[in-house]
């Protein structure tokens, strides 16, 4: 029973998951749509579940003073005064200018805009090593790059009108083809591993 | 919508008549069309656009066809004023009722220009009246009501039932190639993509240096395929971590993908008979907060220098950065995307990536078992007819014939 359970309840659901692709009718519609209710309602006990592990995880580091437990203080901290803040005045706390949201702008929006920023120089980095021409492949792949770079920046008209064009063309054809050869195998992928985990074959998460 | 236009042909005429009379009389030595143009922009330019708004005309209202029964579409002729003075209309709204005697309530509106509106607010059967009411910039004229109309359940959408058939078609190949397999008692073929050894060798390398194997599954949930695939292949990851004795260490970005992970890492681990060795706490969750959740697991990279990479799942703008930090920190690295974006950013900076299917076909194909290896040469039986459909529907199409793309769009 503990596994044949799991089974069927895969089998059934990924059925009618199925199902709400071909049948816009009601009674499917809206038995679909309190799934997704029912998996909202799980992500937000999830949600605590999470809370509850990282505080957990992050306290055993500091009780036994592992190697960087002085981020676990950190990290705890942060997560209590954001918790206070939020839960300090309610519904209110989401006002302009109220702590958690004074926090959120000042401090959070801050941190996340220099972690997306990293980009850039990460770009740089991993350009320079992909436009090395070492062989056809790669210098086919550096003139593509310098042609397509050439037709979306200014300087690039400047120097000739037709660059957004070519820009366009390589853009319509060559790397619209070779992206929709990768989504259909990755169509067809999905299905194969969709069927199966519905008819029980993969099963690598139970005994 | 006829009559409108005829009334205000006739309105605009008796307005131009003096007009015309004036300005044609002076005009015998300029040219006559001259003489109408200024006439006519005169004439417009006294035009108040309020004073003449024709209704819309010829309200019609058909069933949405493959929905669940809650929308009518509802279309009309543009008001005539439109179309002989453009800007006179601002916008249409659509007006509703449950009799035609009862009172309309606006449930839509729509720019000038528009002619149709789909009303998603309806109930299964029951009669809907419509008007569509013309809004000028200081007036607004409305239709006659139009209905009943009736919004109807569909059981099948018929838009998508060349979707039908190909599902149903790779399924139906998936499943024979599956009982080929179970047939052949363990001599299905599948050639054997480098990444797979890389695996094994990326875990024993972590070994021999006595580092960590570090898994990131991702920026999304367990309802994303992408996921789902990326915990088979942990699946297969751990029996290998489990048989060296190396520390997996998987943070998460969800706190299901985490319960997920735990469960799957432990089966593993039981079934290579290393119980002993599993650490629940190895498996934790950072946070939901994408940037910040690339902090944590970049600060992890730094502090611990995991000897071996693994990022595998749904990846968006943090790929490039944890596979550039990956780098850096001299471990091997093994992505796999279905995020057709990132897959450069991974191909670049790591030294193996699944792209694509690859990450659906890894778990299968790492198994071993000749079942699961089956069902992948299903799929590939089903691109090749994909192939030769596309490649027939490209030569038909240059011949001029359209009845492959047809057959193939949906709605």
């Amino acid at each position: 029973m503990r596994l044949q359970i799991p089974l069927a309840i895969i089998l059934i659901m990924g059925l009618f998951t199925i199902v709400t692709s071909f049948v816009p009718a009601k009674p499917i519609a809206d038995l679909n749509q309190t799934f997704r209710n029912w998996y909202i309602g799980i992500i937000t006990f999830f949600i605590f579940l999470g809370t509850f592990n990282l505080v957990r995880v992050n306290g055993e580091r500091i009780k036994t003073k592992a190697r960087d437990w002085q981020y676990s203080i950190i990290l705890i901290a942060a997560l209590g005064v954001m918790l206070f803040a939020g839960f300090f005045k309610g519904r209110a706390s989401l006002d302009e200018g109220s702590p958690f949201m004074y926090l959120y702008f000042n401090v959070q929006f801050p941190l996340e805009a220099t972690m997306y920023s990293l980009l850039a120089f990460f770009v740089t980095s991993a350009s320079f090593r992909a436009f090395r021409a070492r062989n056809t492949q790669a210098l086919v792949l550096l003139l593509a790059a310098v042609l397509i770079m050439l037709g979306r920046v200014p300087v690039g008209t400047s120097i000739w009108k037709g660059f957004p064009d070519v820009t366009e063309w390589i853009m319509s054809y060559p790397n619209a083809a070779a992206k929709r050869g990768i989504r259909l195998g990755i169509d067809l992928g999905l299905i194969s591993m969709a069927l199966r985990m519905i008819l029980g074959i993969e099963r690598s998460y139970m005994q | 919508m006829m009559l409108g236009a005829w009334t205000l042909m006739a309105s605009l005429l008796l307005c131009a008549l003096p007009v015309l009379a004036q300005d044609m009389a002076p005009a015998e030595d300029a040219a006559p069309q001259d003489s109408l143009d200024r006439a006519l922009t005169q004439l417009l330019n006294q035009i108040v656009p309020g004073e003449i708004l024709s209704a819309p005309e010829k309200v019609s209202l058909e069933d949405t066809p493959s929905d669940a029964g809650t929308s009518i579409d509802v279309a009309w002729h543009i008001s005539a004023s439109e179309s002989i003075i453009p800007g006179s209309v601002v916008k249409y709204h659509v007006m509703r009722a449950e009799s035609p005697d009862s009172e309309f309530v606006r449930v839509g509106t729509v720019p000038a220009g528009t002619a149709s509106y789909s009303d998603d607010g309806t109930e299964p059967g029951k009669p809907y009246w419509y008007k569509v009411k013309a809004v000028g910039v200081d007036s607004e004229t409305a239709s006659e009501a139009c209905g009943p109309g009736y919004s109807r359940m569909q059981w099948f959408d018929r838009n998508r039932w060349n979707v039908l058939v190909f599902t149903l078609l790779t399924c139906f190949l998936v499943i024979i190639f599956i009982e080929i397999a179970k047939r052949s008692k363990g001599e299905t073929f599948l050639r054997r993509l480098p990444v797979f050894d890389a695996i094994d060798e990326a875990i024993g390398r972590a070994t021999e240096m006595g580092k960590d194997v570090l898994y990131i599954m991702g920026g999304l949930d367990v309802d994303d395929p992408q996921t789902v695939a990326s915990m088979n292949i942990l699946a297969r990851v751990a029996e290998r971590t489990a048989s060296y004795g190396t520390k997996l260490n998987i943070p998460c970005i969800w706190p299901m993908a985490m319960s997920m992970a735990r469960e799957t890492v432990k089966e593993s681990y039981l079934r290579m008979g290393r119980p002993d060795e599993y650490n629940e706490d190895d498996i934790y969750y950072l946070t939901t907060d994408q940037f910040g959740y690339v902090a944590g697991v970049d600060g992890i990279m730094m502090r611990d220098r995991p000897a071996a990479n693994f990022y595998l799942g749904a990846f968006y703008a943090e790929s490039l950065v944890f596979a550039e930090t990956g780098y850096a920190t001299g471990a091997i690295q093994i992505a796999g995307t279905a995020e057709i974006d990132q897959l450069p950013f991974f191909v670049v900076a790591c030294d193996y990536t699944l792209i694509g299917e690859e990450l659906y076909a890894a778990g299968a194909s790492l198994s071993g078992d000749p079942i699961q290896m089956g069902s992948i040469r299903g799929q590939d039986a089903a691109k090749a007819i994909f192939f030769v459909l596309i490649v027939v529907g490209v030569i038909l199409k240059l011949a001029g014939i359209d009845a492959i793309e047809e057959w193939l769009s949906i709605g």
